[in-house]
């Protein structure tokens, strides 16, 4: 049955997927431009790179983690985390703390948020509840996320087809994590509680490319409200994978869209090869009935060897554990991903687990002669009593970390019997993908009794309705048709300018092109030389543009008037007028006499003095060719 | 019936009847918005009779306007019913033995996804299954006494309270923990500290300021810590041990008199006024931090006293009170007042006429300080010797809340004004000092560089 071969990704055919059965669905993350935060009023969207104090939290299990309560639960508290929490007294205060109750929902978030649901098409909740779901990572100091749904089912057009949106959720942001070493992650606080949503699509993609494509037009029609974040971290993107036998896997925290189709091919093709790995073990005789292993302490054993690794563990007391697997001769070389093996997937449990976080933290015999030599290899396989078509695999560590690790060891290899097992992954920058955490269960959303339910009026959606954006493909089909350069039709028709440009365009009567390339690469130009282009509001835009419909400002003047904008917030719009015929002469006679006591012998070079003093003056206010024809003739014209 | 469309009134409940939609129904409602696919759940009693709540199978909740619902397609229907999972806490001969009285407030709990109810864990074998670290300190059993709410405990329920420890030390336990609310439990601490005297075992109160079902929750740590004070210290006090830092790092052990909530919502809620805690408690070690504290003995010899009396008041004192205030409590035959009056214990002079009332009616009027920290001090102005002269006790550094109840207690005791006098300026459990120590009165302002400096240093 699973006899297809994964080929190259750059070969991977849209049939090549279908025979794999690859299903794809997208949980699209979005800041929103917000003040504050969701439930307190905390400052959204600064960030902080010092910090002035630490707290120390540790998530534990509630009993419904933990349903009967076992010897591994009991491990894992043994081996928990002391996560450690980095504050600012500017970014946080004491909700995110988790020593305030939430304060009432933002309502900025609110409308946003049902602004995007309608232009999702989605049918709206009449009265939203607050729900805590719970994370056990510690990425919300409170070990849950308060989220609420306020629309569902909605719909978005893809190629000739139609995505569903499952549904849309408002919820706070979590963490960011600083680092994650042995029984110590570190997070900084500052995005801690912005307001995020979370879009939901259906499983409907049917190759890596159409889950990035997809993504794309989700994100360009949230943006498309103007009402979003934009910049690194603002968008982030979990992607659901499965193939035919597989398992529905997340991958977690997609940072862009364009990394999206290797970490897709890569989770399918690992999804692939262990069900192909599962075959080859029932192949022979290795179920989960028979999968046999076990565990000894070879610390005395191996206690002479060079391999550096386990030999400082030795120095600094720690323990030598070696799991024999039964039967797995050469299994842990079996491939998942690209250039990726099956040791990945117990090393990565280990790490996360057990906590041994310094690689490698494993070894094992299927690649001999890489690390401790063969004759040590054969010492240690002697003493456990592993046999020719064993493999065995070597951890170090602290003697209780490795009590958790050998178990893990031989839960995952167990687990490789089976199929595929339901974790979420991390998305890891060569397009592969490790293992981040055990699924949680499925249920792990209840009711935050902090809060009341939340009615949403008819009046507030009817009122909202005003503000939903045309499509933005719509847009980009008129943008066509104007002959907009290629380059600034995707960031006009997402930009918080398009309404603008429309003005401009049918109103003002502005040259399209003049206008789009103001609204997009002006600004940009005015960045670089690092003016604020927050200040350019819609307002000051359209008076330009007004202006120069009138013939008060020039083209050029244009950029000018966005360059004052952008520096001083305002622009000195009562001290334009036309420039008349006399002022145009006057001005001439000016730049001339100046010029001439210059005493400037070349006469062509003299007026082209006279034409850039003159500009001096005219600059911004009246088109350069109309001076230089007046100066130079109308050679020009 | 009722419990058919439980907590659904009005509109919503019209609704529901015309389509036969129960609770706990799985549904698929269309509504002039769309269709929804859930479990139709109760309605809390106080949302409103508009909309219909189901958990979809995301599992968020989401209100449906009954107005819009055109129609509901009604499913299976299964009820929600929720048990722990118990597992015998282990017995272990070598280890202590320790009681946990529960009073109320949840201690541990296990949540019921599909219903959002928290359930309590109390039992030793619940307890076991939700901090199974208890068994590494002390074989655990366990009593409820009531299930109040912090607010609703009151005398009835402090009397019930001293008496079960009674019973328990004679029984020869080695250390009493004490399930509360976060609340009162000053109050409570105080009055079993006056109910309760010369206990030979550690008594215990504990509580949570996260509710317990909750991953971040200091409930779990809080009583790790109790039931290893109760188990392990020398210090056969009433205490309070709650979180020292907001951190899950360390607990304080507070002498039950000189203890207050100082937060709403803190963890660190807790603090000793005008003295510093006992100790500090740790998942490894108990350190004491101050000396004076009445040490564990091996024999069972309690005194239990649990006189009360009801009619008394405390009068938290503002600029410009009106007599009628005092007036009011010595029409309605009270016995004894508690005045928190401000700087070092002073009211108005518009009080006066009935402060003289309340001593002609032989009401016993006791003056504590506002500001919390610090004596009364009625010499220092005049206005002091005056209130002394209408025969106003100033009760040195006792707490409000501790003189109030120490007051109930003499009252109880006797009818006697100086008899009760001397019981309340007689201190019994630390309640009054004879001073407070330089470090007795610390609270550290934010912003000054070397508290910001302090604060970098070691964890909040």
């Amino acid at each position: 049955m699973y006899d297809f071969l994964f080929k190259p990704f750059e070969e991977m055919t849209s049939e090549d997927y279908q025979k794999v059965g690859f299903k794809s669905g997208l949980e699209v993350h979005q800041q929103l431009l917000t003040d504050k935060k969701l439930f307190c009023r905390c400052p959204a969207g600064k960030y902080m790179h010092q910090y002035e104090a630490e707290i120390l939290r540790h998530m534990r299990p509630t009993l419904s983690e933990l349903g009967e309560y076992d010897g591994t639960a009991l491990m894992e508290f043994k081996t928990k985390k002391n996560i450690i929490y980095q504050i600012h007294r500017d970014t946080v205060c004491t909700y995110e703390m988790d020593d305030t109750p939430p304060f009432e929902i933002n309502d900025e978030a609110l409308d946003i948020s049902l602004l995007i649901g309608m232009l999702y098409r989605c049918a709206m909740i009449d009265e939203i509840h607050i729900a805590r779901k719970q994370y056990l990572d510690g990425s919300i100091p409170t070990g849950f996320q308060r989220t609420t749904i306020f629309a569902v089912d909605g719909q978005i057009p893809y190629k000739d087809r139609i995505i569903d949106i499952v549904q849309v959720s408002l919820e706070e942001d979590s963490c960011r994590e600083v680092s994650d070493i042995g029984h110590k992650r570190v997070y900084n606080t500052d995005r801690l509680g912005m307001p995020l949503i979370e879009t939901v699509t259906a499983p409907q993609m049917k190759t890596p490319v159409e889950v990035m494509e997809v993504g794309e037009i989700l994100s360009a029609m949230v943006r498309s409200t103007g009402m979003v974040r934009t910049g690194p971290g603002a968008g982030r993107e979990d992607v659901n994978v499965s193939v035919e036998g597989g398992t529905r896997i997340e991958i977690k925290g997609v940072p862009s869209l364009n990394r999206i189709p290797r970490l897709t091919y890569n989770e399918a093709m690992r999804q692939w090869n262990l069900l192909r790995l599962r075959e080859e073990l029932h192949r022979r005789g290795i179920n989960k009935d028979t999968f046999e292993a076990k565990t000894v302490n070879i610390t005395k054993q191996i206690r002479k060897t060079s391999y550096t690794p386990i030999n400082n563990a030795i120095q600094e007391n720690k323990s030598v554990y070696c799991v024999t697997l039964r039967g797995f001769k050469d299994l842990l070389r079996w491939q998942t991903q690209t250039d990726t093996f099956f040791a990945r997937e117990i090393s990565d449990r280990v790490r996360v687990i057990a906590c041994l976080t310094t690689l490698p933290n494993i070894i094992h015999s299927d690649s001999m002669g890489e690390n401790i030599a063969a004759s040590e290899w054969q010492i240690i396989k002697k003493h456990v009593g592993a046999k020719e078509d064993d493999t065995v695999v070597i951890v170090w560590g602290d003697i209780g970390d490795l009590e958790t690790a050998s178990k893990e060891i031989i839960i995952r290899a167990k687990e490789s019997t089976i199929g595929v097992p339901s974790e979420t992954r991390q998305a890891l920058k060569d397009g592969t993908n490790g293992f981040e955490r055990i699924l949680p269960g499925a249920d792990r959303m209840y009711p935050d009794t902090d809060l009341p339910p939340k009615r949403i009026s008819e009046e507030r959606i009817i009122n909202l309705k005003q503000y939903i954006p045309e499509y933005f493909w719509e847009r980009e089909k008129w943008y066509n048709e104007l002959g907009l350069p290629e380059d600034i039709i995707r960031p006009l028709s997402i930009s918080k300018y398009a309404m603008l440009f429309k003005k401009a365009v049918k109103e003002f009567k502005i040259d399209p092109v003049l206008a789009g390339v103001a609204l997009i690469q002006y600004p940009k130009r005015l960045k670089r030389k690092h003016l604020d282009i927050n200040k350019l509001s819609e307002e000051n835009l359209s008076e330009v543009f007004k202006a120069h419909s009138e013939g008060l400002i020039s083209r050029e003047g244009i950029l000018m008037y966005m360059g004052e904008i952008a520096r001083t917030g305002s622009w000195d719009k009562e001290n334009i007028s036309p420039v008349s015929k006399t002022k145009l002469a006057d001005s001439i006679k000016e730049a001339e006499y100046e010029v001439s006591i210059l005493k400037v012998r070349n006469h062509e070079m003299e007026k082209r003095i006279v034409l850039s003093e003159a500009m001096k003056k005219l600059r911004g206010k009246i088109d350069g060719v109309k001076v230089y024809s007046k100066i130079f003739g109308n050679k020009k014209d | 019936m009722s419990d058919l469309y439980k907590g659904y009134r009005g509109e919503a409940l019209e609704v529901l009847k015309k389509f036969e939609a129960l609770v706990w129904c799985n549904v698929k409602i269309t509504s002039n918005e769309g269709v929804f696919r859930g479990t139709i759940l109760p309605r809390s009693e106080t949302a409103d009779d508009l909309h219909i709540v189901i958990k979809l199978i995301s599992g968020y909740n989401v209100g449906i306007a009954a107005k819009k619902i055109t129609n509901i397609d009604v499913g299976e229907r299964k009820e929600a019913h929720y048990k722990i999972p118990e597992k015998a806490f282990p017995y272990d001969p070598k280890k202590p033995n320790v009681k946990l009285l529960g009073t109320g407030g949840t201690i541990a709990s296990r949540l019921d996804y599909r219903t959002g109810a928290v359930i309590p864990a109390f039992t030793p074998g619940e307890l076991y299954g939700s901090v199974p670290e208890l068994a590494d300190i002390c074989n655990l059993d366990t009593s409820k006494l009531y299930g109040v709410f912090s607010e609703n405990m009151g005398p009835e329920q402090w009397i019930g309270t001293a008496k079960a420890i009674g019973e328990e030390i004679e029984k020869g336990i080695h250390g009493i923990v004490i399930g509360h609310g976060t609340d009162t439990m000053h109050h409570t601490a105080a009055a079993l500290s006056f109910m309760v005297q010369d206990s030979p075992v550690p008594i215990v109160m504990v509580g949570s300021q996260r509710s317990s079902d909750r991953p971040s929750s200091d409930a779990a740590l809080n009583l790790m810590h109790s039931v290893k004070t109760a188990a392990e210290s020398d210090i056969a006090e009433v205490m309070v041990c709650m979180f020292g830092p907001t951190s899950d790092e360390y607990g304080l052990l507070h002498m039950g008199t000189r203890v207050r909530k100082m937060h709403s919502s803190y963890r660190s809620t807790f603090r000793t006024i005008g003295d510093v805690p006992i100790a500090t408690v740790s998942r490894e070690k108990i350190t004491l931090m101050r000396k004076g504290y009445k040490k564990r003995r091996y024999d069972r010899n309690v005194t239990i006293n649990t006189a009360f009396e009801e009619k008394v008041s405390i009068v938290y004192y503002y600029p410009n009170m009106k007599p009628d205030i005092i007036d009011s409590l010595i029409d309605n035959d009270y016995r004894g007042i508690v005045i928190a009056g401000t700087g070092l214990g002073h009211v108005n002079k518009p009080l006066y006429p009935a402060l003289k009332r309340a001593k002609e009616k032989g009401i016993a009027v006791y003056m504590t300080v506002q500001t919390l920290w610090g004596y009364v001090q009625m010499y220092v102005y005049d206005t002091g010797r005056d209130m002394m002269e209408l025969g106003v006790v100033p009760s040195a550094n006792m707490l409000p809340e501790v003189a109030y109840i120490k007051l109930c207690w003499a009252l109880g005791q006797t009818d006697n004004l100086d008899e009760v006098k001397r019981i309340m300026l007689t201190p019994i459990a630390n309640e009054i000092t004879e001073r407070e120590p330089s470090n007795g009165y610390l609270i550290l302002q934010g912003g000054l560089p070397e508290v910001e400096e302090f604060i970098s240093k070691y964890r909040k």
